[in-house]
């Protein structure tokens, strides 16, 4: 247990739910409280629940590569809703075709996000940065 | 003959139901002034004295009572955000029978704290934060109600990391401590909250509404009148140890100021493969719409549904509904048996008041267009197949066309969304005892169930 809370969930239209289901699983057992709001999650949920629950970061999935279009403006809606600072990850599928890696994390890192994954990313690696990020101590 | 006695202390009525425990049957009513301004009493003894004239030989064994008067239970809540733990604050209220005059949300600015002051509630249900989640604003809602004038009794259920310090800032006032109606994010746990506004109600808002007076007669046993419906619509849903109940239903109990929706039901999705969205639902959930009464508040039921909507539904012209509208306005105790034009009128208020009540209180589907097909998603209850509907209240008891009243709380297959009840069968409480009843089964529950079960009687079955 480390007293970090994350909210987790698959944006927009994507009902993507066992992804989301190993996500869940794993950053539980990696000790961190996770508010999973399953698939279908709109940009408000994710801020409604992160306010309420008093979360520290806020982890998006996101796999049908509509990913851009969902995710734009999220960082924005937190600044307005009082969490601005709060960590915001993103990982998956997350854009149409063949574009490089590169460009698209680029394109997140953009839009305020503060770690983007590629498909295919093992919970492990996101795990270990949360905890960086967190300062949590093993 | 021995008697229990079951009183309904309304706004206008006192209301007065005898039952005789060995034969299990309604042995009268009656019905008096309510006196509230002077001695409730008076009006109690006038109602007794109105069924001794009816049977001679009544000797009272026990008294139970409810009560409406002076406003019910007049209560705000209080949470965070508006869909997660104000709303939870709402339906804990609403389950223990109160009349929720606003629900806060956020830190309360200056104004709403004045507001709250001008409500005067009886109780405030102070909300927010699930437990270890934000503490910050259920704080600073507690330092404004700390500097209110108001010394209703306030019930804390919020963050339980900061439930102490809440009440430290609040020492000055009445408070009460339970556990939190969000303990997590989409978990609702609304019993705590509502054993505690029962308690409040006992201890002090019986007192303060001079209900007091009569306290001695009665058993003990005092409880909002919205609360003994619904205890009424749970027992007759679910049975007792003894007897089975008549399954899943839905309660409509349309009032000159509200209209009330009960339903005994899970809600869960009656189809596969549907998504389910939002707070889980109460098995036993309560909805009030403040706009649609068919009396003091006729001006907005037609104001919300439109007037279009009426005149679907009856024969009368604008000018008429005009007429009849304003009638009310300044005679809202009107009533008569030999107005054709007024008898329609009420049918069409009450028929809109059941149909938008009941949309409200049921679940929604959408469809949800994906690059991979459909999806579907709910939320809220989906009442599809429940098949029990029981109407009260005055306006759906006395209407000549209750049972069209009733069928409005079917699915509409133009509103294909509104997951209402596809079929069943549909009961009039027409001895006007639902609310006696909650209160039998407080003590003698096979007794009260017996008589539902005999005395509401079915009006139509829609296949």
């Amino acid at each position: 247990m480390n007293n970090k809370k994350i909210v987790l969930g698959v944006i927009g239209a994507d009902v993507h739910a066992v992804g989301n289901k190993i996500l869940a699983y794993a950053f539980d057992n990696a000790g961190f409280q996770v508010i999973n709001l399953g698939v279908m999650v709109s940009q408000e949920e994710y801020i409604k629940a992160a306010i309420e629950t008093g979360a520290d970061a806020i982890l998006v999935s996101s796999l049908y590569g509509h990913g851009e279009l969902d995710c734009r403006g999220l960082r924005e809606k937190c600044e307005e809703s009082g969490i601005g600072d709060i960590l915001l990850y993103v990982g998956g599928n997350l854009v149409v075709g063949k574009t490089p890696f590169e460009e698209v994390k680029k394109k997140f890192i953009d839009m305020g996000f503060n770690r983007v994954y590629p498909p295919g990313t093992l919970p492990d690696v996101s795990i270990r940065d949360l905890k960086n990020d967190l300062g949590v101590i093993d | 003959m021995e008697a229990v006695l079951l009183i309904d202390f309304g706004s206008t009525y006192t209301k007065v139901t005898a039952v005789d425990l060995e034969n299990k049957a309604i042995i009268g009513t009656s019905k008096a002034f309510t006196t509230i301004e002077s001695d409730i009493c008076e009006g109690l003894d006038n109602a007794l004295d109105n069924l001794k004239s009816k049977c001679s030989d009544l000797t009272v064994k026990e008294m139970f009572a409810c009560s409406s008067a002076a406003g019910g239970l007049r209560m705000v809540a209080i949470g965070l955000v508006p869909d997660l733990t104000a709303e939870a604050a709402k339906r804990a209220a609403l389950s223990a029978g109160a009349k929720v005059m606003k629900v806060f949300s956020y830190e309360l600015n200056e104004s709403e704290a004045e507001e709250i002051d001008d409500i005067r509630p009886d109780i405030i249900l102070l909300t927010g934060g699930t437990d270890g989640g934000n503490r910050e604003v259920i704080l600073h809602n507690a330092k404004m109600l700390a500097s209110l004038k108001t010394t209703a009794p306030i019930i804390i259920a919020g963050n339980k990391s900061v439930q102490e310090k809440v009440a430290d800032i609040l020492c000055e006032k009445e408070i009460t401590i339970c556990e939190n109606v969000m303990p997590e994010l989409d978990v609702l746990n609304i019993e705590s909250a509502r054993l505690a506004i029962r308690e409040v109600f006992l201890k002090r808002i019986v007192y303060a509404k001079g209900l007091s007076k009569v306290n001695k007669l009665i058993e003990g046993i005092i409880m909002p009148t919205p609360s003994a419906v619904l205890k009424a619509a749970k027992l007759l849903g679910e049975g007792t140890d003894n007897q089975k109940g008549i399954g899943e239903l839905i309660v409509a109990d349309v009032g000159g100021a509200t209209t009330d929706i009960h339903s005994i039901a899970k809600g869960l999705p009656s189809k596969g493969g549907v998504l389910l969205k939002g707070l889980p639902e109460p098995f036993v959930k309560r909805t009030v719409e403040g706009d649609l009464g068919v009396r003091y508040s006729a001006d907005a039921l037609v104001g919300s549904c439109g007037v279009e909507e009426l005149l679907k539904r009856i024969d009368l012209d604008k000018s008429q509904i005009e007429e009849y509208q304003q009638l009310i306005k300044r005679n809202p105790g009107f009533i008569t048996d030999d107005d054709e034009i007024f008898e329609k009128f009420d049918f069409g208020l009450a028929a809109l008041a059941v149909k938008n009540a009941v949309d409200r209180h049921v679940g929604r589907i959408e469809t949800h267009y994906t690059p991979f097909g459909a999806t579907y998603v709910q939320t809220g209850k989906d009442l599809t197949t429940v098949r029990n509907i029981i109407g009260t209240g005055g306006p759906i008891i006395n209407c000549k066309r209750a049972k069209d009243v009733l069928k409005e709380s079917l699915f509409d297959p133009v509103e294909p969304s509104i997951l209402k009840p596809m079929r069943g069968k549909i009961f009039i409480d027409s001895k006007y005892i639902f609310a006696a009843m909650g209160l039998l089964a407080v003590k003698y529950p096979d007794i009260a169930l017996t008589i539902m079960k005999k005395d509401i009687k079915l009006i139509l079955e829609v296949n």
